[in-house]
């Protein structure tokens, strides 16, 4: 895609050569043509020969701004690898600003005695001849040139700033599908739909009821991994959802108790952000406790801050074996705090301090921008 | 002939549902004990000795591998073993272990046809199964291979030193001091040649840190240092027991773990 490709490892693709051969010459050709045209007006030169050595300085100078421009991000690269920049061949201003200057002056130069060798001619300016021409000349070409340069810098800053956004999308897209897999999880629907299947057959009214709660389960999946937010009401019902499916799977071992105050049901809320919460209290607390328990959801305001709180029963984080993948899920709803609120956000997760015993995870969110 | 089955299931519907489509699929079983967690299942299938066990994986207590892994090392010699039959959702490492080694298995949700298949192998199998009691070679070899497989876990760091509070002070216990860890409920006993310590872990999670050269499971409720092993003496239930150096009471290795011992 850009130039760079042209040093591959598999060798050089004669087709990349020539694109970036044309992707030179289309910038140094023109503006030959450009200063071929200016000169001739200026000095009354015949517009051929002026050309050959406009041409000829023209493309030493791109050249030299291309060897140095390649060179230098090459040699800087190794010592920065993460720079974006450099790998699209941009090695800063602070590098190329005094080396365009003197690929003009030392580009000009030999570009001239090559016209001149072609040409047959002698019309190379001596640096002690006509001060004005001369300078007038230089000024030319180093204006030229840092006009080639400032177009290679926006190119070059242009592929980085595709290449940053490219890595974004890739960034959000993966992050996305591991919310999705997450929640999909394949154990908890396929024990649904075993449920679902037994309950068609013994109890078809019952089997209606779950298959609408798992309609709206899924519905809700698979739109928040689309949506930036959604009502804190709509969070509880999914969640809502979620308990009614695992309280068919569980019978009288799950309870489930919701506390929901009317003044915060509106609040906008991050879709989904408590499922991860829910599932490690059926799966690490309630689940592998032979009696089951009780999972309390609960909303409440502290001053400008909302406060959800997770509660269950089960079996507690001491009693809890290390590394059973809680983990992943307290990861993933601190990593999408940290991403939408910053430090205003938090995550808590202590022992419940009651005789029930369990665990309690706390969020805590800024109320005023909830909704980003 | 009727055949005696227990059914080991947590979620209540599945239970019932998986006991109807029994009741089409084999008409001559008889479901003695249907239970909902893995220690019920092991106390029920040793009082009841059902002739086949459908054991769930995901269960409260203990997973229906270590029902099956405490069945093979508890049933009593002379009876006939019953067949195992594992019920899975969904757990590729699991169902990829199961099929690598012919063992029965049946997929939730639970499809008519499979099941009848399902039947069918059990059928064969009990017919061609020899009188002699205990689990046969076969099935030991099996649960073996079940049990060394475990489910996609990460290699844990290897422990040094045991940390073993009691009251206020925490004993360092070095690791290569310990003689033997022996499971109690949730804690594990840590002996040393002169010392006994209860950590709180269960032996399941401190396995996967031990070095297992040096520390050889004999019994699920054991774990011992290879070194520490003076003598093993074998008996005809196929159980072994085993002296130790440093310790003066007898150690015994189940059946599962006999192959361990072997002259070479």
């Amino acid at each position: 895609m850009s130039a760079g490709s042209v040093a591959g490892p598999r060798g050089i693709d004669p087709r990349d050569v020539a694109l970036w051969l044309w992707r030179e010459l289309r910038i140094g050709v023109p503006i030959g043509l450009v200063a071929a045209t200016f000169v001739s007006v200026m000095f009354n030169d015949p517009f051929g020969r002026t050309l050959v050595y406009s041409w000829c300085i023209g493309l030493s100078i791109q050249l030299l701004i291309e060897a140095g421009r390649y060179g230098l991000a090459a040699w800087m690269r190794p010592g920065d690898p993460g720079n974006v920049a450099l790998r699209e061949h941009w090695p800063g201003w602070r590098w190329m600003l005094p080396w365009s200057v003197g690929a003009a002056v030392v580009g000009y130069y030999s570009g001239s005695l090559l016209a001149d060798a072609i040409t047959g001619g002698h019309y190379t300016h001596s640096p002690f001849g006509n001060l004005r021409a001369l300078s007038l000349i230089l000024m030319l070409s180093l204006g030229l040139t840092l006009a080639a340069v400032w177009f290679f810098y926006s190119r070059s800053r242009m592929l980085t700033l595709q290449t940053l956004t490219e890595a974004a999308q890739r960034s959000a897209a993966e992050s996305q599908l591991k919310l999705l897999q997450s929640q999909l999880e394949p154990h908890m629907l396929f024990n649904t739909l075993a449920n679902l299947r037994v309950l068609i057959a013994t109890d078809p009214t019952r089997a209606q009821a779950m298959l609408d709660r798992l309609i709206s389960f899924l519905r809700a999946t698979l739109s928040a991994s689309r949506s930036g937010s959604h009502a804190l009401a709509d969070e509880f019902a999914h969640l809502g959802d979620y308990l009614a499916l695992m309280a068919v799977r569980m019978g009288p071992r799950l309870a489930v108790h919701v506390d929901l105050p009317d003044a915060l049901r509106a609040l906008p809320v991050p879709p989904l952000l408590l499922q991860p919460l829910v599932e490690n209290c059926i799966h690490h607390a309630l689940e592998p406790k032979v009696q089951g328990g009780r999972i309390d959801l609960s909303a409440a305001r502290d001053g400008d801050t909302l406060v959800l709180r997770v509660r269950d029963t089960g079996i507690g984080l001491s009693q809890a074996p290390p590394g059973n993948g809680t983990k992943f899920g307290l990861r993933q709803v601190r990593e999408r705090l940290a991403t939408l609120y910053g430090t205003r956000a938090s995550l808590t997760l202590e022992e419940a301090s009651s005789d029930e015993g369990g665990t309690l995870a706390t969020v805590r969110l800024p109320l005023q921008q909830s909704a980003s | 002939m009727t055949v005696r089955a227990l059914i080991a299931e947590d979620e209540p519907l599945l239970l019932e549902g998986l006991r109807a489509e029994l009741r089409t699929a084999w008409p001559e079983l008889e479901v003695v004990a249907a239970v909902p967690d893995g220690d019920s299942a092991l106390q029920q299938a040793l009082q009841q000795r059902p002739e086949v066990c459908f054991l769930d994986i995901r269960m409260p207590g203990s997973s229906g591998l270590e029902v099956a892994q405490a069945l093979a090392e508890d049933w009593p010699e002379g009876e006939p073993f019953p067949l195992l039959v594992f019920i899975s959702a969904y757990d590729q490492y699991a169902l990829q272990a199961f099929e690598a080694q012919a063992v029965d298995y049946i997929v939730k949700p639970v499809q008519p046809e499979r099941l009848a298949a399902c039947v069918q192998r059990l059928r064969a199998r009990l017919s061609e199964r020899a009188a002699s009691g205990g689990p046969l070679p076969q099935t030991l070899e099996q649960l073996r291979a079940l049990l060394a497989a475990p489910a996609g876990a990460a290699p844990a760091a290897r422990l040094e030193v045991i940390q073993a509070s009691a009251g206020n002070t925490v004993h360092m216990v070095p690791v290569d001091e310990v003689v033997y860890f022996e499971a109690a409920d949730k804690y594990v006993r840590v002996i040393t040649a002169d010392k006994e310590h209860l950590i709180r872990i269960s032996l399941k999670d401190l396995l996967p840190q031990l070095d297992g050269q040096r520390f050889w499971q004999v019994h699920r409720g054991t774990v011992v240092r290879a070194r520490s092993i003076a003598s093993a003496v074998r008996h005809e239930s196929g159980k072994v027991t085993l002296t130790l150096r440093e310790r003066p009471e007898r150690l015994t290795a189940s059946r599962l773990y006999a192959h361990l011992f072997k002259g070479m």
